[in-house]
């Protein structure tokens, strides 16, 4: 194991300093065919750290989200999350997968179930838990996320707010020991997007590991322990917020600014 | 002309049109013959209750096999053709190509006929069972292909959602996956179901213990003994009571389902 250099989190005092980082990527390459995505990632999460990952559309920023849980195969390269290879054939993906929770673009909750059912269905079959325990800590995560009213409704009974709010606590409902949030307000009607992001930063607050696609830079900045901006498959720029964003060294990274801020 | 006037003039013809050929219709034909020998009361009684209590019951226990045996063998072809293991693959895609290129009839005939001798084994219910095997067959290979229309029609975000929430791949089949998938596909399943109640008709080639008949070869042997064309449109009327109340309860189901989509 590579010791991580600097972290952001022993600046914040956030989390415990010692432990190994939640999500190291070294050298993580993905080609599409003979389109190459990203060019030799090398990338870290510590624990209890939130670090949000900005950049232009396309510059790769989700595929790097997807190939933490191996939604994407990697082309080359080590993911290693809580000191396990998952690159490694040899590792068991399901259980891994129980402890990184997942928050998507399009919420993807399962339109043929209750919200309640979509909060226990994998608590029951992946994580075997009986159906009195799973339904408690689906309906304590539903509070949590102010749905608990919801628990009845089928998804598309609800707003687009609404379902994203239950898709967090769906991932939640696994006590997943980090959350990964794929660009999780951009498909959001403008005034439904504060709740999530008011949810989003209860999480943080409680000091859950996060990594967050965002192109909400107010969140970067107010909730960000560190910002990563990635430009054409590679890392750029990374730091505390307030170099990153508000003193950009690298030109890409100012020319991005300028156009989203 | 005004395009209005002109509009109703054509629908004029074709009101004039519709009423000119029903009067034909009516007028030409000879009902004084057709009334004894098509709708003869003494024969239609003569059918009951036999008709419904024999042919009409095995024609619903017929539907009923060929039904559920095609869905469960289509289930699994389709789920071998979307298999990452090619020869699965190439079989599932030879056996559908076949089945469904071939008439039912002679597939009927053939499995009523040679299974027996080929494999030396007399199937349950004797030649109607083997013919059932052979309605089975073409029927899967036909609804296989529904099946895997409605896997596919699925969006990939329920896949990856559920995987994430570390849902083994057969669990998230389960599911996730082919209770959407078959709410998709229930129209064209409807459709299916409805082709094989006028299937079991051809079973009559396998050759019919009287015990057996289903209301194709009831009403033909009706038709013989008889010299009467009644059984013909009593069995034709059973056909319908059996069919209507199906594609009833099944757009009712299926306006059911809307709701979780």
């Amino acid at each position: 194991m590579i010791p991580v250099s600097h972290t952001a989190s022993e600046e914040t005092g956030r989390g415990p300093t010692a432990a190994a980082p939640a999500i190291e990527v070294r050298e993580l390459c993905k080609t599409f065919g003979t389109n190459a995505v990203l060019k030799g990632i090398d990338f870290h999460v510590d624990q209890g750290e939130v670090v949000c990952v900005i950049g232009p559309s396309g510059s790769g920023k989700s595929t790097l989200l997807r190939c933490v849980n191996r939604l994407e195969e990697p082309t080359s390269g080590t993911i290693v999350v809580e000191g396990i290879d998952i690159t490694d054939s040899e590792t068991d993906l399901d259980a891994v997968r129980t402890r990184i929770g997942i928050v998507f673009q399009q919420f993807n909750l399962f339109p043929h179930l209750t919200v309640l059912q979509n909060l226990t269905l994998a608590q029951r079959r992946a994580k075997k838990r009986g159906k009195r325990e799973a339904a408690e800590v689906a309906r304590k995560n539903l509070e949590k996320v102010g749905l608990s009213e919801k628990a009845d409704a089928f998804p598309t009974q609800l707003s687009g707010g609404q379902q994203q709010r239950v898709a967090i606590a769906r991932a939640l409902s696994m006590d997943p020991d980090m959350m990964l949030f794929d660009e999780p307000t951009s498909a959001l009607d403008p005034e439904l997007v504060g709740d999530v992001l008011e949810v989003m930063k209860q999480l943080a607050r409680e000091g859950m590991t996060m990594m967050v696609v965002t192109h909400e830079m107010g969140f970067a900045r107010e909730v960000g322990d560190r910002v990563v901006f990635m430009d054409g498959g590679v890392v750029v720029e990374q730091g505390v917020p307030e170099d990153v964003l508000g003193n950009p060294q690298h030109e890409r990274t100012q020319l991005f600014l300028s156009k989203v801020l | 002309m005004k395009r209005s006037t002109r509009r109703h003039l054509v629908q004029g013809v074709l009101y004039v049109v519709f009423i000119a050929v029903v009067l034909f219709v009516v007028l030409s034909a000879d009902w004084g013959r057709i009334q004894p020998y098509f709708f003869n009361l003494d024969v239609a009684a003569s059918l009951f209750p036999e008709i419904v209590l024999t042919a009409a019951k095995n024609t619903v226990i017929y539907t009923l096999i060929a039904f559920v045996g095609g869905v469960l063998l289509g289930l699994l072809l389709a789920l071998m053709k979307l298999s990452p293991v090619l020869p699965y693959r190439w079989l599932a895609t030879g056996y559908i190509e076949l089945f469904r290129g071939l008439p039912a009839l002679l597939v009927i005939f053939g499995f009523a006929y040679a299974l027996p001798i080929a494999l030396s084994w007399q199937p349950p219910g004797g030649s109607t069972g083997a013919g059932l095997i052979g309605l089975i067959i073409v029927s899967s290979a036909y609804i296989a292909e529904t099946i895997r229309a409605g896997i596919e029609a699925v969006p990939k975000g329920q896949m990856e959602a559920a995987r994430s929430l570390g849902l083994t791949p057969l669990w998230t089949m389960i599911t996730v996956i082919l209770p959407q998938a078959f709410r998709i596909i229930t129209p064209p399943l409807t459709n299916e179901l409805v082709i094989i109640i006028k299937d079991t008709s051809l079973l009559f080639i396998a050759g019919m213990a009287l015990g057996d008949r289903e209301l194709t070869v009831f009403a033909r042997d009706g038709l013989t003994s008889t010299a009467n064309a009644t059984p013909l449109v009593i069995a034709a009327l059973l056909y319908l009571v059996i069919t209507l109340p199906l594609t009833q309860l099944v757009a009712k189901l299926e306006r059911h389902n809307k709701r979780g989509r």
